[in-house]
């Protein structure tokens, strides 16, 4: 293989990766901290990408400026959800609370699907046509976007959780709750805001996809599978497991694509992952049995 | 009374652990419980600190029913509960673990919190950076404490601090809790080292199958012989 073929293969999966990594990360930490799977992680991503598509339709606003908005607003609606929806509905048994989510994205992708129908809608912005010359190759301007925000993003993410109080306050719900609640943290609360970070990373991703991407009420599967996947081969609840996970299945989904034709893309992921939980099967970053 | 707890009952499930518990701990008094294992005296402590509700009976902190309170309510009025064993956050660095312990403080809190207890634990200064599960026993249990001490508490529970650490060390934390209070701050003291408690506290309760069997003076218990054959076996 050229590597005339092979160099725009491997940015064009790196970008997609860094998204991957995005909707991955949201999904790492909430499983990390309330030891749940959520399952309407792709149904918030879903909503996330209409709410940007309604912005952009309604009032011909970019995603990319929806993005500073949706952030914080999504982080409300998670941290509702969890604070008053999830947790309550759960009585404290992860079971219930997984069939919760479970629940909660069925209702939510019909409501999408009541609402707005079936018909897959789309964006154009001046600036999703233009590429950037790389010299190898023209790259897609929203992929480079999408690459570099979505890096930026899992940084700050990164900080939150190591330099500030609400991080420490996270990671130590995430490892010893009672000696967490021992020192004064209420664990609802902290519960909420890490559904919450989870829910406003969904919707980053989304105003990041959205310029070269569709929205319809099943969007969110096409992400949510390979979120699944990050996650695990990452490790479960693994930060920079689920970063370098969702790279590296970028990477294959572009070369296998590239290789065996774009409907088959998908297998190498798949390969690459059984192979990876055959010599790791708790994940590149899991902790050891 | 700083902290009064009157006709206690608590459990797990059906399962009753605690029954008719009535204990009163005075300002920078220092109390003991004694008591054998399964004598209920976890339970006592995580009911205390508001991670189990009590079934029945009342718990007052300075006047205040505490019965139904959350942890962090107990925590911000002042009640802190240090958890036996090596209950740090191992992943996280020893100076973030005692930040965590003023987490309900002020920042201004901090800076002086710090102080206090690298002033007192020099090891945890030297190792401020390291990450808290990779510490020795005995030094996780002097981040437990220092921990505590950064929530600026009126009353500490120390469940089991002499657990598992050398002669020495078990001699460093006796004199510790004794200048902890003398500084003012209330111990409830759980423990199974029996002689050193009792030389250290002022009044002492000895729990039973969850209830209490004996109190009285810490002097005048250390010289029971009931008290002296079921638990030093002389």
């Amino acid at each position: 293989m050229s590597t005339a073929l092979l160099l725009p293969a491997l940015i064009g999966g790196l970008a997609n990766g860094a998204v991957y990594a995005l909707v991955a990360l949201g999904l790492t930490l909430v499983y990390g901290v309330l030891h749940i799977i959520n399952f309407a992680h792709g149904s918030l991503l879903m909503l996330a990408l209409y709410a940007a598509w309604i912005l952009w339709a309604a009032m011909g606003v970019s995603p990319y400026v929806a993005l500073p908005v949706l952030v914080p607003l999504f982080f409300v609606l998670g941290y509702g959800l969890q604070r008053w929806v999830i947790g309550p509905a759960g009585h404290g048994r992860e079971t219930n609370v997984l069939l919760v989510t479970l629940g909660l994205s069925i209702v939510i992708d019909n409501l999408a699907l009541a609402v707005f129908g079936p018909s897959t809608r789309t964006t154009s912005i001046p600036l999703a046509t233009r590429t950037i010359d790389l010299g190898v190759m023209y790259l897609p301007l929203p992929k480079l976007i999408a690459f570099a925000a979505a890096l930026v993003l899992s940084g700050l993410l990164w900080l939150l959780l190591t330099r500030t109080d609400l991080g420490r306050a996270i990671r130590a719900v995430a490892r010893e709750s009672d000696a967490a609640r021992l020192v004064g943290i209420r664990v609802t609360h902290i519960h909420a805001a890490t559904f919450g970070i989870g829910t406003a990373s969904v919707a980053a991703a989304a105003c990041l996809l959205l310029p070269s991407f569709y929205v319809s009420p099943d969007a969110g599967y096409a992400f949510v599978l390979v979120a699944f996947t990050t996650v695990v081969m990452g490790g479960m609840g693994s930060f920079p497991g689920a970063l370098l996970a969702g790279l590296v299945i970028g990477v294959i989904e572009s070369l296998s694509g590239l290789w065996f034709g774009p409907s088959l893309a998908p297998v190498g992921i798949y390969a690459v992952f059984a192979l990876v939980l055959l010599f790791r099967p708790t994940g590149l970053f899991g902790a050891r049995a | 009374m700083l902290l009064e707890v009157e006709r206690l009952e608590a459990g797990y499930g059906a399962l009753p652990v605690l029954r008719d518990v009535t204990l009163a701990v005075g300002e920078g008094e220092i109390v003991a419980v004694l008591g054998a294992n399964g004598a209920g005296k976890t339970t006592l402590n995580r009911t205390l600190s508001g991670l189990l509700r009590p079934r029945a009976g009342e718990i007052r902190f300075d006047g205040t029913s505490i019965s139904r309170a959350e942890p962090d309510a107990i925590v911000t009025a002042g009640l802190i509960h240090v958890p036996e064993g090596r209950r740090v956050f191992a992943r996280h660095t020893v100076e973030e673990n005692l930040l965590l312990g003023a987490y309900r403080r002020g920042r201004e809190h901090r800076h002086v919190g710090l102080a206090r207890v690298y002033a007192i634990f020099p090891r945890l200064a030297e190792r401020r950076r390291q990450i808290a599960g990779s510490l020795s026993g005995g030094e996780q249990q002097m981040l437990a404490i220092g921990r505590g001490m950064m929530a600026e508490p009126r009353l500490m529970i120390l469940d089991e601090p002499s657990l598992g650490l050398s002669p020495r060390l078990v001699d460093e934390m006796f004199d510790l809790v004794g200048s902890l209070a003398g500084s003012g701050t209330a111990i409830l003291i759980v423990e199974q080292n029996v002689v050193r408690t009792l030389d250290l506290a002022s009044r002492a309760y000895v729990l039973e199958n969850g209830a209490i069997a004996m109190q009285g003076e810490a002097a005048a218990l250390a010289r029971d012989p009931v008290l002296r054959r079921t638990y030093l076996g002389v």
